[in-house]
């Protein structure tokens, strides 16, 4: 007969236990982070590095900005349980409108680019409507608005609006100003910027960090951090090294989704509502039980995924210069397939946006190195369906593996 | 009896990724007896039961398990019920939109060439259903019968494999004393007929009627097996094996400080959500005051449960009618959101369905109803949030590494530990607690007593129901009865008596049959 007590200190184990858990959480985080560096990689050998040039690079960025900004919409949707079908169509639409406000209504482009954002913010208010209080399942308002919003932008466009102002084509195409000359070769704008994103990171890490231990709570261990640290700078040194060489510096686009990126994940991340989103998304009576709101959480889903979905159509319209009715074709299915690469569940209550973006930038690495070898489109395709594929179920035999069976 | 061994496990080990669940356990179960595990929650007694059946494969784990004199390495379910083991597991497995004849051949189809025989398999059904004590027609939809009756149709189901060995965890944790003695009676007469099973359950008193044989788990090792037969072996002496020391009292000591009313219902009726005819609360009134630990008693289906969820917030129900007032003041709680901010908490009884994030941390599920607490300007506090879920963690007891492990992968025990953080968290000023120590082992269910006595030392009211009436007997100051809808009596804790509440609960007299 022992005398223990009820709940034996056990601190050996569970120390064990605390460092595996850390360790484990974030591996799968890791692992779409290093299928993204295993496949640069492949393609600068198999392109002979032609992958990395710095245009090439710019221009990856200036072509996949659209996947990754509806990917960043399309993870809150997934994550909260539903499926958003109508973006390619949303994008044709509010960029039609877009270009129509400034070619016969004769507005200012960032006038235009407010109409477009409203006409976003309707759009969203409308499939939220349908799904969040009337309780129609997202996949057949979005099914209808992919037909609705196509049909529409037909209507209003015809084929395509040309003749569109510098000033808005300027905004996917062009590059921030060069006002701090060249050091060598390298754009010096693109070169602060660098440093400027590398400080902000650094600082919000430590004093994240700090913060932890001021609260006395578990930390990373600190060789871990510090690796993941340098890792991270150097990648963003890396990346706006090479983007400094390269014939306009920095790709305005890139400020716009850096600045996304940052707001959404700090939504998802910090903020109440995201995690209502989450919490839907886990499971959707418990959060009702819990006091969520979840029609309301629903709703401003929505109108996020409409303004983003309209933040894509200004960028699609600019980089086309002209506001063109089949815009935006299958642009859901790549936002989709980002999010899943990335590691969304198809069940919803998991997934997140940082690597929504890995899946975009997979995708968009893919695409760009396999033209680079003139791989034929048709094969383009075929090679990306199988890399979705393989993606999920890596995902899943790891998750399996996880979880001990 | 026959003699020998049915199963041998030996040095099992069992790890998951920061836990293990079991460490060197052993366990032998002779041909013919009811064995009983006991056993703190978390202390690996349903992992030991899924090495054995084969759900977590061989060669996940270490150690050997010998059944039937060979040597056993299971690497499917199917593996293991070919040899005769069947488990019954904890969440019950059966399709609610399938008949019960359709779920007891699921996966084992009586079918020649891949087409179905309906005639066979409703007319084998049926002999399964007599077996197992049970009269429904083998086509009924298993949605549309109570959980008593689903753990009878897995248990009929268990034997359509012709089982020898039938594992059942915490079988009788949903069910009330009736349906528990029944399963019982049933278990004893398969036991007749030469099954040998294997009862893991939280209840002392039902394994002290049923088990020949009782080992006892703590922290993933086994701690002592007891022959139940000779001699008697005393409840203390269990429960002194399952959390290391003496438990003297069940129920902790509390003098209730008793203030003002902070919750009335007044003549509050709720009709069925589907069949809006039928009556599934039927005029009740109650209050609860400051400081006061009010029960509800009632049957399984009395409507304890649609009375407490159709007042959080008309959870449940429609054309609900009567009303609330807090605190003196008449309120409407439209929305479980109105609910909270009147602050009015209810906790579940079906915590997977209705309580928990299974796919989210232990910290934000405790911190889920209370977010607005935690954060700034929509903002939340993560580091905040992270030392409130610690302080609960510890507070209840948690069994887990850390607070960042996921809910879904607790014991089951240890998530209840979670639903009542998450709504002792929300700081309610009235807790409703359903079933609040369902599968909770008996040193946790003393502190959640003795958390629920401080509650209501803080000032705030709360009510309990609870299936267990020793449990209502010995926590409540006042206990309502309710039947068929319907409040039939009202005692308090001096009079209270198991008697007279089953009095009370079974009372039909008072109705006037039109709301069936
Ligand atoms: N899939 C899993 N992954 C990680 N840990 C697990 C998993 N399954 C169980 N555990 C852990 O193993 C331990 C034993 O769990 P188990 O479910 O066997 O407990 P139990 O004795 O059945 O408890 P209860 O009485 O609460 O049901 C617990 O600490 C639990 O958290
Ligand atoms: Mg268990």
């Amino acid at each position: 007969m022992t005398t223990e007590t009820i709940l034996p200190p056990e601190t050996a184990r569970e120390s064990i236990g605390r460092r595996f858990g850390a360790v484990g959480g974030n591996m799968r985080q890791y692992g779409i982070f290093g299928a993204l560096i295993a496949i640069v990689i492949l393609f600068q050998v198999l392109t002979q590095g032609k992958l990395l040039q710095s245009n090439n690079v710019a221009a990856l960025f200036q072509q996949n900005a659209y996947v990754m900004i509806l990917a960043i919409g399309m993870v809150m949707v997934i994550v909260a349980g539903h499926i958003d079908l109508s973006v390619g169509s949303v994008v044709a639409f509010v960029g039609g409108i877009v270009a129509l406000a400034m070619r016969d209504l004769h507005l200012d482009w960032p006038v235009a680019i407010l109409v477009g954002l409203a006409v976003g913010v309707l759009v969203g208010m409308w499939q939220g409507f349908w799904v969040a209080y009337v309780g129609i399942p997202a996949f057949i308002v979005t099914l209808a608005g992919m037909l609705l919003f196509r049909g529409l932008a037909i209507v209003l466009v015809g084929e395509t609006v040309a003749g569109l102002p510098q000033g808005f084509i300027r905004i996917a195409n062009g590059y921030l100003p060069n006002f701090l000359g060249f050091a060598d070769r390298a754009d010096v704008v693109t070169l602060a910027i660098g440093g400027i994103a590398i400080v902000a990171m650094l600082l919000s890490q430590l004093r994240a960090r700090a913060s932890l231990r001021k609260h006395e709570l578990q930390t990373e261990a600190i060789g871990l951090f510090v690796a993941k640290l340098v890792i991270i700078a150097a990648s963003i040194a890396a990346l706006a090294l090479v983007l400094s060489l390269s014939a306009g510096g920095t790709p305005i686009v890139l400020i716009i989704i850096g600045v996304l990126v940052v707001a959404y994940s700090f939504v998802m991340g910090r903020t109440v509502f995201g995690r209502h989103i989450y919490a839907i998304g886990g499971n959707r009576l418990a959060a009702g039980l819990s006091g969520v709101n979840t029609k309301r959480v629903d709703f401003w889903i929505f109108v996020h995924m409409g303004i983003l979905a309209s933040i894509a159509a200004i960028i699609t319209t600019s980089r086309a210069g002209a506001g063109v009715a089949a815009a935006g074709n299958m642009y859901e299915l790549d936002a989709i397939a980002a999010c899943f690469i990335g590691g969304a569940a198809v069940t919803g209550g998991i997934g997140r946006i940082s690597g929504a973006i890995v899946g975009a930038l997979i995708m968009g690495v893919l695409n760009m190195g396999l033209s680079i070898m003139t791989v034929d489109s048709a094969w383009q395709q075929a090679i990306k369906g199988l890399v979705l594929l393989a993606a999920v179920a890596f995902d899943l035999v790891n998750k399996r593996r996880a979880g001990g069976r | 009896m026959e003699h020998g061994h049915i199963l041998e496990m030996r040095d099992i080990t069992k790890r998951f990724p920061g836990v293990v669940a079991l460490d060197d356990v052993t366990l032998s179960v002779r041909r013919g007896e009811v064995h009983a595990i006991c056993g703190e929650n978390g202390a690996g007694k349903s992992t030991l039961m899924k090495v054995l059946s084969g759900v977590y494969p061989h060669g996940t784990y270490e150690g050997e398990i010998l059944f039937e004199d060979e040597t056993a390495s299971f690497r499917h379910i199917r593996d293991s019920e070919e040899r005769g083991i069947v488990i019954i597991h904890q969440e019950l497995a059966l399709s609610p939109f399938l008949s019960i004849a359709e779920n007891i051949f699921l996966g084992n189809e009586q079918a020649s060439r891949g087409v179905v025989n309906w005639h066979k398999t409703n007319s084998e059904a049926a002999k399964l259903l007599a077996r197992v004590g049970l009269s429904e027609a083998p086509d009924t939809k298993v949605a549309d019968i109570g959980v008593g009756k689903q753990q009878l149709v897995e248990i009929a189901k268990a034997l359509s494999k012709r089982v020898k060995l039938l594992i059942l965890d915490e079988p009788t944790a949903a069910l009330n004393d009736e349906d528990s003695e029944h399963l019982l009676d049933l278990i004893r007469s398969l036991q007749g007929q030469g099954i040998t099973s294997i009862i893991i359950s939280h209840k002392l008193g039902e394994i002290e009627a049923i088990a020949d044989t009782t080992t006892v788990i703590r922290d993933g090792r086994t701690i002592e097996t007891l022959d139940m037969r000779e001699g008697k072996v005393s409840q203390e002496h269990i429960i002194r094996a399952m959390v290391g020391r003496p438990l003297e009292n069940r129920f902790p000591p509390h003098t209730p400080q008793i203030g003002e009313e902070v919750l009335r219902i007044e003549d509050w009726t709720v009709h069925h959500p589907i069949d809006q005819e039928r009556k599934v609360v039927d005029g009740v009134s109650l209050n609860v005051r400051r400081g006061e630990i009010v029960g509800l008693a009632g049957l399984m289906g009395a409507g304890r449960t649609e009375l407490a969820m159709s007042v959080f917030g008309r959870s449940y129900g429609t054309r609900i009618s009567g009303k609330v007032f807090k605190d003196g003041k008449r309120v409407e709680l439209k929305t479980v959101g109105h609910a909270i901010r009147h602050g009015i908490a209810y906790a579940t009884e079906d915590r997977k369905r209705y309580g928990l994030n299974l796919i989210e941390s232990i910290r934000r599920n405790i911190s889920g109803a209370a977010l607005h607490k935690l954060a700034r300007g929509g903002v939340v506090d993560h580091n905040a949030e992270t030392k409130v879920a610690e302080e609960y963690r510890k507070e209840l007891g948690i069994k887990t590494p850390d607070v960042e492990a996921l809910v879904g992968k607790l014991s089951g025990g240890n998530q209840q530990k979670v639903v009542l953080s998450k709504w002792i968290y929300a700081d309610p000023d009235v807790l409703i607690l359903d079933e609040p120590t369902r599968g909770i082992d008996v040193g946790a269910k003393y502190e959640i007593y003795q958390t629920i006595n401080r509650i209501a030392d803080s000032g705030k009211g709360v009510i309990v129901i609870s299936s267990e009436l020793p449990e209502l007997i010995g926590l409540c100051d006042r206990i309502y009865a309710i039947s068929e809808g319907r409040l039939t009596g009202e005692v308090a804790r001096e009079n209270a008596s198991q008697e007279h509440l089953m009095h009370y609960m079974t009372d039909t007299i008072s109705k006037d049959g039109a709301t069936r």
